[in-house]
């Protein structure tokens, strides 16, 4: 099993790749709402390629008041 | 009419099969433009159907194959009305829309959804219609209508039940949650699971194939494996009916409209 560091780690490029930011300004404590500047349909978009990635399942009220990376994290390390 | 260009839907007809593209912003929300537009498919069905083997229903649409009912659109015309004129209105509506979708339920010929992105709500009860459904990696299916205070009201409940466990259409229903392609081919509502941007060049591919056996044959197949619950999905306009009149759900409508949320999607 990955650490949640790597977990971390490859949510960050995920989103930089996919939200086109360069990778360097994602910090785990961002708000990615605002710092990847998406809706509540991109964030869909994001919830089902981290889905995809981890091969995990993250039931969307599991992230209602998630909006940073590093919880974001945690809730998927809960699941591998 | 063998194409028809319209505001909410287009449909063509060529090489025996019918492709029906949904085309309004945001997400082809379901309003009084597009029952008006599905009726006049579903009026036209009968006849495009006697050059046809295969039925394809997709979106044009970035965001997704379609996010269910304009609940913008309910609010604002349900909200100045008395109660009881209002839940008349919603049932008057959602008698329509069921006509259009039992009518392509029962189609003389094959039908596939091809789904990408958001297919909530509406939109998840329009892919159930079909026979089989395509799913692009990322779609996603949800019927978030608990949050309102509502059920699904376009006959997804009785189509779920006919097409899955009933476990799973509880774990749909009662959490609100949302499955993405893969969960909802594992639990058996899709039938092929494809890449970004191929779930309409696989149901095409499939309605060539579906085009290779005899009409009449696959017609039989599909009455007998697929009966369409009649009794239920009155039903469920009854109870989506009792539900509209409870004033959670003005509530709930308020706030979905209201929101400023980055998250309303999410139940």
């Amino acid at each position: 099993m990955p650490t949640q560091e790597k977990t971390l780690d490859e949510i960050l490029e995920l989103a930089a790749k996919h939200f086109k930011v360069a990778r360097a300004t994602l910090t785990p404590d961002d708000d990615f709402f605002k710092t990847l500047g998406i809706d509540s349909l991109q964030a869909l978009d994001l919830l089902t390629r981290l889905e995809n990635h981890f091969h995990v399942e993250l039931p969307d009220y599991e992230l209602q008041g998630v909006s940073d990376f590093r919880t974001l994290a945690e809730r998927i390390q809960a699941r591998l | 009419m063998n194409s028809f260009q319209g505001r909410y839907l287009s449909w063509t007809l060529a090489e025996g099969a019918i492709e029906l593209a949904l085309h309004r912003d945001p997400c082809n929300e379901i309003g009084l433009l597009a029952l008006e537009e599905l009726e006049k498919f579903a009026s036209a069905l009968d006849d495009l159907a006697r050059d046809a083997h295969a039925l394809i229903l997709h979106s044009t649409l970035k965001a997704g194959f379609c996010a269910g009912a304009d609940l913008r659109e309910l609010y604002f015309r349900s909200q100045p009305m008395e109660k009881a004129r209002a839940v008349e209105g919603v049932r008057t509506f959602l008698e329509r829309i069921h006509r259009v979708l039992n009518t392509i339920d029962a189609a003389p010929l094959t039908t596939i959804a091809a789904v990408h992105g958001v297919t909530f709500g509406g939109g998840f009860e329009l892919a159930l219609v079909c026979d089989l459904i395509v799913a692009d990696k990322m779609a996603r299916f949800c019927f978030p209508e608990l949050r309102l205070g509502l059920i699904p009201g376009f006959g997804g409940i009785p189509r779920l039940k006919r097409d899955l466990g009933n476990a799973v259409v509880r774990d749909l229903l009662l959490t609100g949650r949302s499955f993405n392609a893969t969960k909802a081919q594992s639990v058996g509502l899709v039938s092929q699971v494809v890449a970004e941007g191929e779930a309409l060049r696989v149901a095409r591919a499939t309605a060539a194939q579906l085009g290779k056996f005899d009409r009449r044959t696959a017609l039989a197949a599909k009455k007998f494996i697929k009966p369409i619950p009649y009794h239920e999905l009155k039903q469920e306009i009854d109870l989506f009916c009792q539900l509209f009149a409870e004033p959670a759900v003005e509530r709930g409508l308020q706030k979905f409209v209201e929101s400023t949320d980055a998250q309303p999607y999410l139940p």
